[in-house]
C-alpha cells in the first residue's frame, strides 16, 4: 500500500467525530422509551413525530451523562449551554430540523491520552455536544417506495469532536477505542457499534511531512466498526496520496465507506453542502449548569480506564499491554477482577483472558457481555489450571467445550478424562514402561543422543493422552534415563 | 332580561350560579347566533357535541369553576383531541389532532363548552384575516371591513355575541389589533405565563396565548384559567398565578407612562386625539401619568420581521407531506414531493415569510439580520425595564388606524405596519391589553396598556378602571 511505502514523505491528518447514543431510558426531548429493536414507529411519541404544536423538554439524565463525559476528559463544562436548530429536509427528520448545539456546547475543550506502539500521545477534543438522533429510512422493504421508522428519532446523542491530532489510522482506532472505553466505563452508552450506538465520521487529509498547513480534507461518513475505521482511513490516505502524486486535486467532499469493496466513494461535494441555517432553539431556554452540580458529578465519577490500567499493573503485577486489553471494556475489566478474587495467580488469569478467552470471543464474534462462558466457569477453569489439576492443552480443550455446551468444567474433565496425572509414583511407573518398550532409543540416548529426550516425553504424553503433568514427567524421566 | 348572549362572562356566570339560565339554554342561544351570522365566517369548524356537553354540565350539582358551563370559542391554532385543527391552512385542512393543547385542556376541565374553532390568518401570519385558506372574516360592525388578524375570527365572534369569550394568540399583535378593530377587550399575557403546548407554532419566542372578552374583568377570569406553569413547555414560567379577578377590581395606585415622542409622530390626528382623550379621562379621575422615553422602539418592526420569519421558517419545515397534513398528488420523487406539497399547501403570505426567514438565517446573512435583530430586541427589552422603574403601566394606541376595508391594503409593508405599536410588547415578552377607547369613522379604536414582566394584574386593573369610567366597551 502506498500509504505505507510513502509514509516517509506524506503525513496523514485525521480528526474524528464520534456519535455516541446515550443510554437514557427515555428520549432526549420526549418520554418515549429508547429501546432498540421495537416494531417500527411504536416508540415514537407525538413529540418525536413533530406533530403541530408539540414542544421539546430536555431529559435531565442526558445532561448528567454529557457532564460525566466532560469531567472524564478534563473538559470545561459550559455553565450556560445553548441548543440550536440545524435545518435540513429529510424524510426521517420529522421536524425538518434537528435540535443540536452550535455555540456554547455543553462540553468544551478537553483531551484523552492514547498509546500506539508504546508511544503515548495526547489527543485534543474540541467539544462534545448533545443532540437528537434522526429516524431511519428503509429503502429495501417495498418496491419503489421508501419507508420511515421513527423509533430512533429523538434518541440522545453525544457528538464528540476531536482536534485534527491523529496521524495514522492506528492512532484513530486507538482514540476511538479510548472513547469507547470511557463511555462504557461511565455507563453512559452501551457502545455497541454494530447496533449503531456508536458511529464515527473521519475527516482525512494529507500533507508533506513538516508542513503546517492542512490539505483539502474529505469526510468519511458513518463508519460502524473499529476494523472499518482503520480500513476506511487507510484506503482514503492511499487514495489521496495517489491523487496528489499524479498532480490531481483533492475535492473537499463527503465520502461513504463500502466495507464489501473496501473503498470510499464520493457522496456529495462540500461545495454543494447544505447551509444548515443554525439558530438558537427558541423552545428551550439556555441550560444553566452550576459549578456545584459539576463538582458533585466529578466527585462521583467511577474509576476510569487510565487509572484502572495503572492500578492493574501495580496491583496485579501485569504489563501495560495486558492491563490495557483487560480494560478495553468495563465487562472485561469486571470479569478479570472477579476471577482475581478466587484465583491467586493474577498473571495466569491475564494471560488466559488476553489470549484464549479473547480469541474465542473473536472467533464467535461476541462481546464479553454476550460470552457463552460465564465468569464462574472461567474462574473454575483457571483455578484448576493454577492448581495443576489440569494441563494447559486440556484447558484449551475445555474452553472450547464450555463455549459450545451447557456443561460445567468438572463435568468436562470427567467426561473427557482430562484430569492431570501428577502423582510421582504413577508417572514413574508409566515412564518405566515406556523405557522398557523402547530399548533401541534408550541405548542411543545413553550413547549421547540427548535429543531423544523429547521422544520419551512424547511417548509418555501419548500413553496418558496428554494428561500427565509435564513438569513431573520431565523431572522423573531425567532420573530414570540416567539409571 | 336582555339577551344573555350580549352579557359578559362575569354576568353569565352569575346567572348560571343562580340557575336563572342553564348552560344548554345559553349554548342554544349562541348556536342560533352563529347560524344567523354565518356570513361573518368567524368559524372554521363547529363542535357538534356542544349542546350535549352543555346538558351534561347542567346536571352537575356544584359549580366548580368560574367558567363552568360558559360557551366559548377557540382559535383554530389550539390542538384539541379528536377535533380538526387547521391553523387556517390548506396544509392542515384535514388534520385531526390526536392530543390537546394545555389551553384547550384547562378550559375543558374547567367545564367550558367549546362551540367551535375560529377562523384566523393562515398559521397566524397576517393582520387582516385575509390570508385564511377558509376565507376572510368580516368585521361585525361593518361587514366590508377587516376584523384584524390573525385572531380575527375570535375577536369578531366575541363582538357579534357568538361566544362568551374566545382564545387567541398574539405573536406581534394578533390579539390586540383585532380586539381594537372589533371593539372588544383582548389581552396577551407575559411570554411564558400561558403554556404553548399544543398551540401551533408561528414564532416560538414571540407566540403567546391570550383572551378576547367583553371587558377587562371578564378577561381576567378567563386568563386565570389558562395561565400557569406547564412542565411540557420549557419556556413557561414557574410562578404562581395571582387571583387576576380580585386584583383587577382592587385598588391600585398607578402611574401611567406615556411615550409622548412616539405619540407625537402619529399622522392621523383623530387617532392621536382619541388616545389623548383617553389619557385625559384617566388623569381627570386622579390617575397619575408621566412622560417616558422608549429608545430603539422604532426599530421594533424591522427586527420583528427578521426574528418572526426566521423562527417560522424552521417551525413550518415539518409540513413536508411525509407524516401528516397535505401531500401533493403523484410526486415524481422526494424533491418533487417537498416542492409541490409546500407550494400547493401554503398560501402566499406564509411562503413569503418562510422565504424571508430562510434568507435571514442563510450563511453570510445571519449576522447582518438575525443577530442584529436580536441585539435590537435586547435593547428594546432594556428600555422597557428602564421605563418600568418609574411607572406601573405604559399606555399607547393599539393601532395607528381603525379597521380598514377588506382588500384595501395590498402593499405587504403597509400591512406589516399594522403591528407597529403592538410588536414591542412581544419582543420584550411583556403583557399587554387592548381596550375599546372610542371610534373613528364609526369604527372602534383601541387603547393599549403594556405591563412589566408578570404584571398582568396591573394592566387588567387600569383597564378595568378605564372601563368603569367609559362605556366604549359596551357600545
Amino acid at each position: 500500500m502506498s500509504a505505507e511505502t510513502n509514509n516517509q514523505i506524506w503525513e496523514p491528518v485525521i480528526g474524528l467525530e464520534i456519535h455516541v447514543q446515550l443510554s437514557t431510558e427515555s428520549k432526549i426531548f420526549s418520554n418515549a422509551p429508547t429501546e432498540f429493536g421495537i416494531e417500527q414507529n411504536l416508540q415514537a411519541s407525538i413529540i418525536d413525530l413533530g406533530l403541530p404544536g408539540v414542544l421539546p423538554v430536555l431529559n435531565k439524565k442526558a445532561i448528567e451523562m454529557a457532564v460525566k463525559f466532560g469531567c472524564s476528559i478534563n473538559a470545561k463544562i459550559s455553565n450556560n449551554a445553548i441548543f440550536a436548530r440545524k435545518n435540513y429536509f429529510y424524510p426521517d427528520l420529522p421536524k425538518g430540523y434537528q435540535i443540536s448545539q452550535l455555540d456554547d456546547p455543553i462540553v468544551g475543550e478537553g483531551s484523552v491520552e492514547i498509546e500506539v506502539e508504546s508511544e503515548k500521545k495526547l489527543i485534543g477534543i474540541t467539544r462534545a455536544h448533545l443532540e437528537e438522533d434522526a429516524g431511519k429510512s428503509i429503502h429495501d422493504k417495498y418496491d419503489n417506495l421508501s419507508a420511515i421508522d421513527l423509533n430512533r428519532a429523538g434518541t440522545p446523542l453525544l457528538e464528540i469532536v476531536s482536534e485534527p491530532d491523529l496521524r495514522s489510522a492506528k492512532e484513530a482506532v486507538s482514540y476511538l477505542k479510548k472513547i469507547h472505553s470511557i463511555v462504557t466505563f461511565l455507563d453512559i452508552s452501551d457502545g455497541n457499534m454494530s447496533q449503531g450506538s456508536m458511529r464515527c465520521d473521519a475527516n482525512v487529509s494529507i500533507r508533506k511531512k513538516g508542513e503546517t498547513e492542512f490539505g483539502n480534507r474529505t469526510e468519511i461518513k458513518n463508519i460502524n466498526s473499529f476494523k472499518f475505521v482503520e480500513k476506511a482511513i487507510n484506503f482514503e490516505i492511499s487514495r489521496q496520496i495517489k491523487l496528489i502524486e499524479s498532480n490531481k486535486f483533492i475535492k473537499q467532499e463527503t465520502r461513504l465507506y463500502d466495507s464489501q469493496k473496501n473503498e470510499t466513494r464520493s457522496m456529495r461535494s462540500k461545495e454543494h453542502a447544505n447551509d444548515y441555517r443554525y439558530f438558537p432553539e427558541p423552545d428551550l431556554i439556555p441550560l444553566k449548569i452550576s459549578n456545584e452540580y459539576i463538582k458533585n458529578i466529578k466527585n462521583s465519577l467511577p474509576e476510569l480506564p487510565d487509572k484502572k490500567i495503572e492500578r492493574f499493573c501495580s496491583e496485579y503485577n501485569l504489563n501495560n499491554y495486558e492491563a490495557e486489553i483487560l480494560n478495553s471494556s468495563k465487562e472485561m475489566s469486571n470479569f478479570y477482577e472477579k476471577i482475581a478474587q478466587s484465583v491467586k495467580n493474577t498473571k495466569l488469569i491475564a494471560k488466559w483472558m488476553v489470549g484464549d478467552f479473547s480469541a474465542i470471543l473473536n472467533k464467535y464474534g461476541s462481546s464479553v457481555e454476550e460470552s457463552k462462558i460465564s465468569c464462574d466457569d472461567l474462574t473454575d477453569l483457571l483455578k484448576k489450571l493454577d492448581e495443576d489439576k489440569i494441563s494447559d492443552p486440556a484447558a484449551k480443550k475445555i474452553i472450547e467445550i464450555l463455549w459450545n455446551e451447557n456443561i460445567t468444567v468438572e463435568e468436562i474433565i470427567e467426561r473427557e478424562n482430562l484430569k492431570q496425572i501428577s502423582n510421582e509414583d504413577d508417572i514413574g511407573e508409566l515412564i518405566e514402561r515406556v523405557i522398557r518398550e523402547n530399548p533401541k532409543q534408550l541405548e542411543q540416548y545413553r550413547n549421547g543422543k540427548e535429543k531423544l529426550f523429547g521422544f520419551f516425553v512424547g511417548q509418555v504424553m501419548k500413553t496418558t493422552q496428554g494428561s500427565a503433568d509435564p513438569k513431573v514427567v520431565n523431572k522423573i524421566l531425567k532420573d530414570k534415563l540416567k539409571q | 332580561m336582555s339577551n344573555p348572549t350580549s352579557l359578559g362572562l362575569f354576568e353569565q356566570a352569575n346567572l348560571l350560579e343562580k340557575k336563572e339560565i342553564s348552560s344548554s339554554e345559553l349554548t342554544e342561544l349562541y348556536l342560533k347566533n352563529i347560524k344567523e351570522n354565518e356570513d361573518l365566517n368567524c368559524f372554521i369548524s363547529l363542535n357538534e357535541y356542544a349542546l350535549d356537553e352543555a346538558r351534561k354540565i347542567d346536571k352537575l350539582k356544584n359549580r366548580k369553576s368560574s367558567v363552568q358551563g360558559i360557551p366559548i370559542a377557540h382559535k383554530d391554532i389550539f390542538c384539541a383531541k379528536g377535533y380538526k385543527t387547521t391553523c387556517g391552512s390548506k396544509m392542515l385542512e384535514n388534520f385531526t389532532s390526536p392530543y390537546s393543547s394545555t389551553v384547550f385542556d384547562k378550559l375543558n376541565t374547567s367545564k367550558t363548552i367549546m362551540l367551535g374553532k375560529t377562523n384566523m390568518d393562515e398559521f397566524a401570519m397576517g393582520s387582516s384575516n385575509e390570508t385564511s385558506y377558509f376565507g376572510k372574516v368580516k368585521n361585525p360592525i361593518d361587514k366590508l371591513r377587516s376584523p384584524g388578524g390573525s385572531s380575527g375570527g375570535s375577536a369578531a365572534a366575541v363582538k357579534a355575541n357568538l361566544c362568551a369569550f374566545a382564545t387567541g394568540t398574539d405573536t406581534g399583535g394578533s390579539i390586540r389589533q383585532p380586539a381594537s378593530f372589533c371593539g372588544v377587550t383582548g389581552i396577551k399575557p407575559t411570554y411564558g405565563r400561558v403554556s404553548r403546548w399544543g398551540m401551533i407554532a408561528f414564532a416560538s419566542s414571540l407566540d403567546q396565548a391570550g383572551i378576547f372578552a367583553k371587558s377587562a374583568l371578564d378577561a381576567s377570569i378567563a386568563l386565570e384559567v389558562i395561565s400557569g406553569f406547564d412542565e411540557k413547555d420549557s419556556t413557561s414560567i414557574q410562578k404562581k398565578v395571582p387571583n387576576f379577578r380580585d386584583e383587577t377590581s382592587s385598588k391600585m395606585n398607578h402611574i401611567i407612562g406615556i411615550p409622548y415622542k412616539l405619540i407625537d409622530k402619529i399622522d392621523d390626528s383623530n387617532i392621536k386625539q382619541n388616545f389623548l382623550d383617553a389619557i385625559n379621562t384617566l388623569e381627570k379621575n386622579g390617575i397619575k401619568t408621566k412622560e417616558i422615553d422608549l429608545p430603539y422602539i422604532e426599530y421594533s418592526l424591522p427586527s420583528y420581521y427578521v426574528i418572526a420569519p426566521a423562527e417560522c421558517s424552521a417551525n413550518l419545515s415539518r409540513y413536508d407531506g411525509i407524516k401528516f397534513g397535505y401531500r401533493c398528488s403523484d410526486p415524481k420523487d422526494l424533491e418533487d414531493l417537498y416542492t409541490r406539497t409546500r407550494s400547493e399547501g401554503f398560501g402566499e403570505e406564509v411562503k413569503k415569510r418562510i422565504l424571508i426567514g430562510t434568507y435571514c438565517l442563510s450563511a453570510g446573512y445571519f449576522d447582518a439580520y438575525y443577530i442584529k435583530a436580536q441585539k435590537i430586541r435586547a435593547l428594546i427589552t432594556k428600555s422597557f425595564k428602564q421605563a418600568f422603574k418609574e411607572v406601573t403601566v405604559i399606555a399607547m394606541p393599539t393601532c395607528s388606524n381603525e379597521a380598514f376595508k377588506l382588500g384595501s391594503i395590498q402593499d405587504p409593508v403597509k400591512m406589516y405596519e399594522q403591528d407597529i405599536y403592538t410588536i414591542p410588547a412581544n419582543l420584550a415578552g411583556l403583557p399587554a391589553i387592548s381596550v375599546p377607547s372610542g371610534s373613528n369613522n364609526k369604527m372602534p379604536l383601541g387603547l393599549q396598556f403594556i405591563g412589566n414582566h408578570l404584571d398582568e394584574s396591573k394592566i387588567l386593573n387600569i383597564s378595568h378602571e378605564f372601563q368603569k369610567l367609559t362605556d366604549h366597551h359596551v357600545c
